[in-house]
């Protein structure tokens, strides 16, 4: 169990992690979500008492790392798969970090074997792939058989074949009961690895909750509705059709209508009943990677107006749609895909991108403080 | 390459135990851990060989040339040991290499986090430094000196060598403290610095900058006395009156003039000492 309290830490002027309570337990796989530079090492290394906090602070099993009595037998972590010496052989550096607690030297050749690394056992580490570095990093993490593990960003530079290995591997461990919390950028890489999902962004805390929860939230549905002819006039009118039935409608670049909260055959309905005809009715699904980028589109750090991606943050003025009201217009994108509307703007008291993130910070299920 | 078929956790028997706890037994690990895990980092490493091999090369090749040159006359008012001192005078500098090495080589390639991970008692790991690396020091350059001092002792025992004590064998011992103390003074720099090159700088100014300074301010009237206790007290000078060449650079060329041994080695001592105290107070606090 780690728990975090208004965890925070600045370089300077720069504020890396800001107020972050959150609290992993043992069981599952922790997913640690958030865009490059989001906070997401630092907050490990002060896990880990490598940094020190700021302000606030945090205990695994209810002590300070640093006072823990024997640190490598409770928790092992992965932080950076280059941080070995290069003229040191795999083994050698996995024994002399062994020794360090006293290590028999027959668990050195046993997490050799877990992470498949036998063969290269004898190897300079400065000859291995940023792959063979995660495996033996992981080996590392893995000596002293403990109860917490932290990985960061675990599957960088590895091949699938390796990336379905370490998420398999996360599994086992968290099935085992200890506790696993897992650093990414990747939403995909979460969503089937992670059973809860912490999310960061500018060192803040964006959602805590269930990987399913999540799910349920952020990847709401919605029908893409287009209304025969080329003119405005009969879109607008079915988009006020569509609203006095309840439903949320924004409208899309191309002139279609993006519908929420309306089952298909009561849209196609109120299209009978108004004597419209349409020429596109179909459902879809936001993936949760939109979801993710939305959220924390507004929290990240480096953006580069080369970025293909930096399209789906600008909003274009013109696409907004007119007849929107309410004070949570989302903005819709020009081009690309769309996210779905927050389930929380129709009234509902679900998962929304806040505008101020701590709002939902103190919202979320698995506030510590909340919960005591 | 699917290797993951072996359960990492060898030891655990229950398959979903909800609070599992480390089955191996969780005594507090102490320093003789460190010292072991510093002594396989030590050995396995090629900078080590590097470092102490040119260290030996040094000293007994030179010590061996000068040897040869030399006839058992020469040894009337020198020790034996004599000959191993001009090989030292380069050699400090790879054992000054090492001792920096052995610090900044982690935190350069962030092998630091990991070891400070595994051992969150930053000082054990320090100390265990310390010790594995002035050890090594100490007996890789006594050794050196030793077989130049048996080798002169051995080639030039004539009768005009005259009367030679052991004491002179001790001060041949002060002097392979006295590297080895530059050696520590280096490993608290690269402590503090965290910079190889910046480390190795600094040391390299330590070494060769007192002899300068001390002469340029010998030439002003008013910081000349400052200036002959600069020259009379720095590392090359104590080394050279350790291995017996007490008027070597005497200004006045009157011996007594020159400050006792145990001074520089109290200076030394000082020195080296306040760099460690305050290596293992930023290294106790320092974000890493
Ligand atoms: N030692 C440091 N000194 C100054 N700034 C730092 C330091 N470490 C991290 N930062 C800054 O803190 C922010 C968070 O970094 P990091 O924790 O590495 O993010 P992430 O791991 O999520 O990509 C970044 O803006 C980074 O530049
Ligand atoms: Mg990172």
């Amino acid at each position: 169990m780690i728990e975090a309290v208004g965890l925070t830490k600045r370089f300077g002027a720069k504020t890396a992690v800001d107020q972050l309570s959150f609290q992993v337990r043992p069981g599952h796989v922790t997913g640690f979500l958030g865009p490059n530079g989001s906070g997401k090492s630092t907050t490990m290394r002060m896990i880990l008492g490598l940094d020190r906090p700021t302000a606030g602070h945090v205990t695994i099993n209810g002590h300070a790392f640093r006072e823990l009595p024997n640190a490598q037998r409770h928790v092992g972590a992965l932080l950076d798969a280059k941080a070995m010496h290069g003229g040191r052989r795999a083994r050698t550096h996995l024994l002399s970090i062994a020794q360090l607690s006293g290590i028999p030297e027959k668990r050195v050749d046993e997490v050799l074997a877990v992470v498949g690394l036998q063969d290269a056992a004898r190897q300079r580490t400065k000859g291995f792939s940023l792959g063979m570095g995660q495996r033996l990093g992981i080996a590392t993490a893995l000596l002293g058989d403990p109860q917490v593990l932290l990985f960061d960003e675990p599957v960088n530079g590895l091949d699938p074949e390796g990336i379905l290995w370490v998420r398999n591997l996360m599994r086992r461990l968290a099935a085992e009961g200890r506790t696993v919390f897992v650093s990414s950028h990747l939403m995909s890489e979460m969503a089937v690895t992670a059973d809860h999902l912490i999310v960061i962004g500018r060192g803040r805390l964006l959602a805590d909750m269930s990987t399913q929860e999540f799910i349920t939230h952020n990847s709401a549905g919605f029908a893409r509705v287009r209304v025969a002819g080329t003119g405005p006039d009969g879109r607008d009118a079915f988009a006020e059709i569509l609203r006095k039935d309840g439903a949320r409608v924004l409208q899309e670049p191309d002139g279609a209508l993006r519908v929420t909260g309306l089952e298909l055959p009561r849209i196609s309905d109120l299209a009978h009943e108004g004597g419209l005809r349409l020429w596109e009715l179909s459902p879809h699904r936001a993936s949760l990677e939109e979801a993710y980028m939305r959220m924390t589109r507004s929290s990240v750090e480096y953006t580069s107006t080369d970025d293909p991606r930096a399209q789906l943050w600008e909003t274009d003025p013109l696409a907004l749609p007119q007849w929107e009201e309410g004070p949570a217009a989302p903005e819709v994108p020009q081009t690309g895909f769309f996210a779905p509307p927050p389930p929380a703007a129709t009234g509902g008291s679900g998962f929304l991108m806040p505008s101020e993130p701590g709002e939902l910070a103190a919202s979320a299920q698995n506030n510590p403080e909340a919960s005591r | 390459m699917t290797g993951a078929q072996t359960d990492p956790s060898t030891h655990s028997s229950a398959p979903a135990a909800a609070a599992y706890g480390p089955p191996v037994e969780s005594r507090r690990p102490h320093l003789g851990h460190a010292l072991a895990s510093e002594w396989t980092k030590l050995v396995s490493v090629r900078s080590t060989l590097w470092t102490l091999g040119s260290l030996v090369v040094v000293v007994v090749g030179i010590g061996m040339i000068f040897i040869a040159q030399t006839s058992s006359g020469d040894y009337a008012n020198i020790p034996f040991t004599t000959p191993a001192l001009f090989g030292m005078l380069v050699g400090q500098l790879a054992v000054m290499v090492l001792g920096v090495l052995t610090i900044t080589s982690e935190h350069g390639t962030g092998l630091v986090r990991t070891t400070f991970t595994a051992a969150p008692d930053r000082h054990r790991v320090l100390t265990a430094k310390y010790l594995v690396f002035g050890l090594v020091a100490f007996l890789t350059s006594a050794g050196s000196v030793f077989v130049v001092g048996t080798a002169a002792a051995i080639a030039h025992n004539g009768a005009g060598a005259g009367s030679h004590s052991t004491g002179e064998w001790a001060g041949a011992l002060e002097g392979s403290f006295y590297v080895t103390l530059l050696g520590l003074l280096a490993l608290a720099v690269g402590a503090l610095v965290r910079h190889s090159a910046g480390a190795i700088a600094v040391m390299i100014g330590v070494v060769t900058l007192p002899p300068v300074a001390g002469a340029m301010l010998s030439i002003w009237e008013a910081s000349a006395p400052l200036g002959r206790l600069v020259l009379q007290h720095n590392a090359p000078v104590a080394l050279m009156q350790l291995f017996g060449m007490p008027s070597g650079t005497s200004p006045s060329g009157s011996p007594q003039t020159m400050p006792a041994d145990l001074t520089q080695m109290a200076l030394m001592l000082l020195v080296t000492g306040a760099a460690m105290a305050a290596s293992y107070v930023v290294v106790g606090r320092r974000d890493v």
